[in-house]
């Protein structure tokens, strides 16, 4: 004890002083690091049942054991370079979609539950959402595609095809609509779409989708005397129904 | 002490014979014993995790080792996982499934008993690029850039666990080199081996051991772990003719202090690697793989002695 009284209490405070200011200095560093990673993830498609984006990204403990399971060789894990938060499991749709295994083989091994193993059906996924381009989608130009439609695992449901009239002649439009409350994500859309850069992509439902909000009402929903009249007309729709196609065809210039 | 100068003895009377590197390939074999095993078990790990991802090794219909050094399964039924990653997720607020709790507590077990940071020198990939650094530090003679307190991992370890809180994220798994250097070499190389780079860079030219035995808050938490682990490396206090080569060659030369080894009858420290390089070079035999000896088992003379003096 004599010894050590050789370092004053004013060495010590400022020992203390120099270590403290380095852990905070490193720890802003290391913080900052970790925040500039944590903002990449709004690009990554996860893997079915991935939690929240800031849940998946606490519990991922990036063991892999997901991409061992995927038959398809979809998933991958991020690299440092990914700019997807590394080591983290993604896949790139156009690359290799989710072709949505009805046993979710990635899903039960994950060790810590960032993948959430409540996941029964394949068809709850919802590893994102498609969207159409609707400037370079060939069917929404007119030309008979639908190939995203025809491809869609959730056959009819996450992709219909609507006929639009068309404005240059009597031809319809058949126009590829998606539907979030199916789409799984899974990202088959974008890897058949046949158009240089593919017009129909995956991303997270938040980067695209919008919100009404509780200060709209949508009269027809609500079930009031006042709104009795927006309600969609009942009754049998082909009693409407135009002429045959061939017919209204053959009449008049095209 | 040993050079030039005609023979000196160690306090036990014995001649300092330095230790020199046998000229015949079995002699070479004998010393290099342990780094070979070593190297063999650090490879082989790896393998098992590349052969089952890659090329689909299996036993009896199950695969044989899934995952990465993060968290695994062995043949699909034994579940592992880093226990540090683990609490780090803990500590962001998510409670993982019982399956990583348990491959935590499996591995924590393990090394807890077979020697913390048994991790560091038999496992951990990035052994072998820091070794490489100080094989060639060693050859090159290169002289350290500045000086650090070998105690500052334990300010990364903290800092690493209050990071977790604040940023809800692992922090440490999401900048380690560890990770991103078995990570990328099992599920696929990115731009994981510039940070692995830094690090045999740092080791070589900036500090000595820098970053397994300075900055590395795994290698903290293991040493913190296996503070009271069974495997030790004996130390035979009679035979010790202090001529310094285990103190040379150890990365982590201060576990090797030879009054407290002499106390104890072994190296007690949990910062000790267990990677049996001071066994290999010792001249005399005095250092020795064994199981730890329990202070009341042992008799102490010059300890005893000393608390006297200190009591007075």
């Amino acid at each position: 004890m004599v010894k050590q009284a050789a370092i004053t209490r004013r060495d010590f405070f400022a020992r203390v002083g120099q270590g403290a200011a380095l852990a905070a200095t490193g720890g802003l560093v290391w913080s900052y690091l970790l925040k500039q990673q944590a903002q990449a993830t709004p690009y990554a498609i996860r893997p079915p049942g991935a939690l929240a984006e800031a849940d998946f990204n606490a519990s991922c403990i990036k063991c892999g054991q997901c991409v061992d399971a995927c038959p398809f060789d979809t998933l991958k894990l991020a690299t440092a370079d990914a700019g997807i938060p590394i080591g983290t499991p993604y896949f790139i749709p156009r690359e290799i979609p989710c072709y949505m295994c009805e046993d979710i083989p990635c899903v039960p091994v994950c060790p810590t539950g960032a993948l959430d193993h409540a996941l029964e059906n394949i068809d709850d996924a919802r590893m994102g959402l498609a969207v159409i381009d609707i400037e370079n989608c060939l069917s929404w130009q007119g030309l008979r595609c639908e190939i995203c439609f025809r491809e869609c695992p959730v056959q009819n449901r996450a992709i219909t095809v609507e006929h639009h009239p068309r404005r240059i002649s009597k031809h319809a439009m058949f126009v590829p609509l998606v539907h979030s409350d199916a789409c799984t994500g899974c990202g088959i859309c974008e890897k058949v779409c046949p158009t240089q850069k593919a017009a129909i992509r995956v991303l997270q439902p938040d980067l695209v989708q919008g919100e009404i909000g509780d200060h709209y009402r949508l009269g027809w929903t609500i079930d009031s005397p006042i709104t009795q009249d927006f309600k969609a007309a009942t009754g049998d729709p082909g009693a409407s129904a135009p002429a045959t196609g061939l017919d209204y065809l053959n009449e008049g210039p095209l | 002490m040993s050079s030039g100068n005609p023979v000196t003895t160690g306090p036990n009377g014995r001649p300092v014979k330095p230790f020199i590197m046998p000229a015949s390939f079995s002699g070479k074999l004998q010393v290099w014993h342990l780094l070979l095993l070593r190297r063999a078990v650090q490879i082989g790990v790896l393998l098992l995790f590349i052969g089952t991802v890659r090329w689909g090794w299996e036993v009896a219909g199950r695969p044989v080792l899934t995952g990465n050094l993060s968290s695994s399964e062995l043949f699909g039924l034994i579940p592992m996982a880093d226990p540090f990653a683990t609490l780090q997720i803990l500590l962001t607020g998510h409670l993982p499934l019982q399956e990583v709790l348990l491959g935590a507590a499996i591995i924590l077990g393990a090394y807890a008993l077979l020697g913390g940071r048994v991790w560091c020198s038999w496992v951990c990939p990035v052994n072998m690029v820091t070794d490489l650094s100080a094989w060639l530090r060693r050859h090159l003679g290169i002289s350290d850039l500045f000086r650090l307190s070998r105690s500052i991992r334990y300010t990364v370890l903290a800092l690493a666990l209050i990071l977790s809180v604040l940023t809800g994220v692992a922090a440490f798994e999401w900048i380690s080199p560890i990770s991103m250097l078995h990570r990328e070499l099992i599920y696929g190389i990115g731009l994981g081996w510039t940070a692995v780079l830094g690090v045999l860079l740092f080791d070589l030219f900036i500090l000595r051991n820098g970053w397994c035995g300075h900055l590395c808050p795994l290698g903290a938490f293991y040493a913190l772990v296996g503070k009271l682990a069974l495997i030790r490396v004996r130390f035979d206090t009679p035979t010790c003719t202090h001529c310094g080569e285990c103190a040379k060659i150890c990365p982590e030369p201060q576990v090797l202090n030879l009054k407290e080894a002499a106390a104890a009858g072994m190296i007690a420290s949990g910062e000790c690697t267990n990677c049996g390089r001071c066994i290999t070079v010792c001249p005399e035999g005095t250092l020795q793989f064994d199981l730890r000896r329990f202070p009341v088992a042992r008799q102490k003379p010059d300890t005893t002695k000393s608390r006297q003096r200190s009591a007075l």
